[in-house]
């Protein structure tokens, strides 16, 4: 069973890697030294937070364009070109193809978010020219976008998994900008009654919670994270992501794929 | 030459031509309406729909808007404004994306409390603006001392200016000189020796260049304000004892006992006119000093950094 989920998420990976996925990292690199070397000269005093606040919001916004974009084919493709049927006529279980294509776009993920953290600490050095012991936060940053894109994932391959790619990426693009909105869902419903507070309340924890996952601006300002935060963020994000696997695979087990 | 390499060769030469040329008329639509720039233009103004807009990546939004004041500033001021009616909406919208960005109140005080052109002139929101700051920043003693600063010098507040001292004094790691001026602004308000603190002081505790070079120019121009003061008052002792005026500076030295003719930081004697004013010789060195200034003086561009 893992041996077929590795392999397909090695495939994933490498199909991802050859659609020059990694390409991203280029422009990465240059708005991030752009910004290093630019921001000194006009702005005042802020050359650090800019590496840290630019560096992790752009790892964060290419990550979640790449997690839709190449989430949402990952199925569609391999129904469009008729691979589905070979993988599936060999045994392997749909749910495996499932875990498979999710494992392989998050390593791609990881690797790409990797390659992105080495440049913001290069870019840091070369504005700080040391790094301080608060720095150390930015790796917990780094885990919550890591944990950020799992869920992105999860919810672009649940999606891909009963409807088109242009609706896929919408669905999953509305509910990533919802989430980010998810602190005033909550205020909107503590300010409603009735049924539309239930209806508010339901939604606001249904939609994935960005907001939390987010403390670029906290370890930008290097204030130090509670660890409560860490455990608990991880294990949200590891049971949505869990919970919207399982519809994927539920929904897929069942689709009609002649 | 095969018909592939033509058509590299053609479609390489189109590129660049067409791309000079539409960067060239590009610059020359930009002379035909040079003020069509977005430097006073805030397209959203509400702080609070910016934050919703920026998708959590508030930080990096109060980054790019820090920067925008900063450039909006810079270039008013270097073209000798009289307003500067974004600044305060920039700083506003800056500081409730990023309400820890403590440079934004720092400078942001010193661009919005001085007079035009060296400010714009409402010490009222720069209060405002570094109240909001101490509300989300109660720990950084800088806040207290730029707060204090700001009522001193721009308000002649001095009671209050000595209490925001007081306050920053008591902070758990502050620094001990916000002691020291709480009570020399109590006791002794309004004079040379207290600005000259409050200047040096800033010189002391800022890394930043252009506020150090900023306070030496305050210290140099408080100090001819001092010595115009101080000498107008050896004109007027002159002219009680003598019953007239000085004829030159030089007169007034020997009368006063001075070691020579006194000159200004730059080594410049002071001159004295006909009706008895002691006045600098080039005011435009100075851009902060009230006495000396000769009448119709009218003062040209600021000096920039690095500018000869």
């Amino acid at each position: 069973m893992s041996a077929r989920i590795y392999y397909i998420a090695r495939n994933t990976f490498r199909e991802a890697v050859r659609d020059r996925v990694l390409y991203n990292l280029i422009a990465f690199a240059l708005l991030l030294s752009g910004a290093a070397i630019l921001v000194g000269e006009i702005s005042i005093e802020i050359e650090r937070l800019v590496v840290v606040d630019l560096g992790l919001s752009a790892l964060s916004l290419f990550g979640v364009v790449i997690a839709i974009f190449i989430g949402i084919g990952l199925v569609s493709k391999e129904i469009e070109k008729r691979t589905l049927y070979t993988v599936l006529s060999r045994p392997v279980r749909r749910w495996e193809f499932i875990v498979g294509k999710f494992c392989g776009l998050a390593g791609t993920l990881i690797v790409n978010a990797s390659c992105m953290a080495i440049g913001v600490f290069g870019a840091l050095l070369y504005v700080a020219h040391k790094f301080g012991r608060p720095d150390a936060w930015i790796f917990v940053a780094l885990y919550f976008i890591i944990l950020e894109f799992l869920i992105i994932c999860s919810l672009s391959l649940f999606f891909s998994s009963f409807s088109s790619p242009l609706l896929s990426a919408v669905f999953a693009f509305s509910l990533f900008v919802a989430g980010s909105f998810s602190e005033d869902l909550r205020g909107f419903a503590s300010l409603t009654h009735g049924v539309a507070h239930w209806f508010a309340s339901a939604a606001a924890y249904i939609i994935p919670n960005f907001s939390t996952l987010n403390v670029i601006s906290n370890v930008a300002h290097q204030q130090p994270l509670g660890m409560h935060l860490i455990v608990q963020n991880t294990f949200y994000a590891l049971f949505y992501t869990t919970a919207v696997m399982s519809g994927a695979v539920l929904i897929f087990e069942r689709r009609n794929l002649k | 030459m095969s018909s592939r390499t033509a058509t590299t060769v053609i479609a390489s030469a189109c590129l660049v031509a067409s791309m000079t040329a539409s960067v060239l008329l590009l610059h020359r639509i930009d002379q035909l309406h040079p003020k069509a720039t977005l430097e006073d233009v805030l397209y959203i103004s509400s702080p609070k729909i910016v934050k919703r807009a920026s998708l959590g990546f508030d930080g990096l939004m109060a980054c790019i808007y820090w920067t925008r004041a900063v450039q909006y500033f810079g270039s008013r001021h270097i073209d000798r404004a009289a307003s500067f009616n974004e600044l305060a909406p920039l700083l506003e919208i800056t500081t409730t994306l990023d309400p820890n960005l403590v440079p934004a109140y720092q400078f942001g005080a010193s661009f919005l409390a001085p007079p035009p052109p060296y400010g714009a002139g409402e010490p009222e929101r720069a209060v405002q603006l570094m109240k909001f700051g101490i509300a989300h920043n109660p720990d950084d003693w800088h806040l207290y001392y730029d707060l204090g600063f700001v009522y001193y010098m721009e308000m002649k507040d001095y009671k209050d200016a000595a209490a925001t001292f007081e306050l920053g004094a008591k902070l758990p790691h502050t620094h001990p000189f916000l002691k020291i001026l709480a009570g020399r602004v109590a006791e002794q308000s309004g004079d040379f020796t207290t600005a000259r603190m409050l200047w040096t002081a800033t010189y002391e505790s800022s890394h930043e260049s252009n506020i150090r070079q900023n306070a030496v120019e305050h210290l140099r121009d408080l100090k001819v304000d001092e010595d115009v003061t101080n000498l107008q008052a050896a004109v007027t002792r002159f002219g009680q004892r003598n019953g007239r005026l000085p004829a030159s500076m030089e007169e007034l030295a020997a009368a006063e006992h001075l070691p020579g003719v006194p000159v200004d930081p730059d080594g410049k004697p002071y001159k004295l006119d006909a009706a008895g004013r002691v006045l600098v010789q080039d005011p435009g060195s100075f851009p902060f000093i009230t006495q000396g200034i000769p009448p119709g003086y009218k003062p040209g561009p600021p000096k920039l950094q690095g500018n000869p």
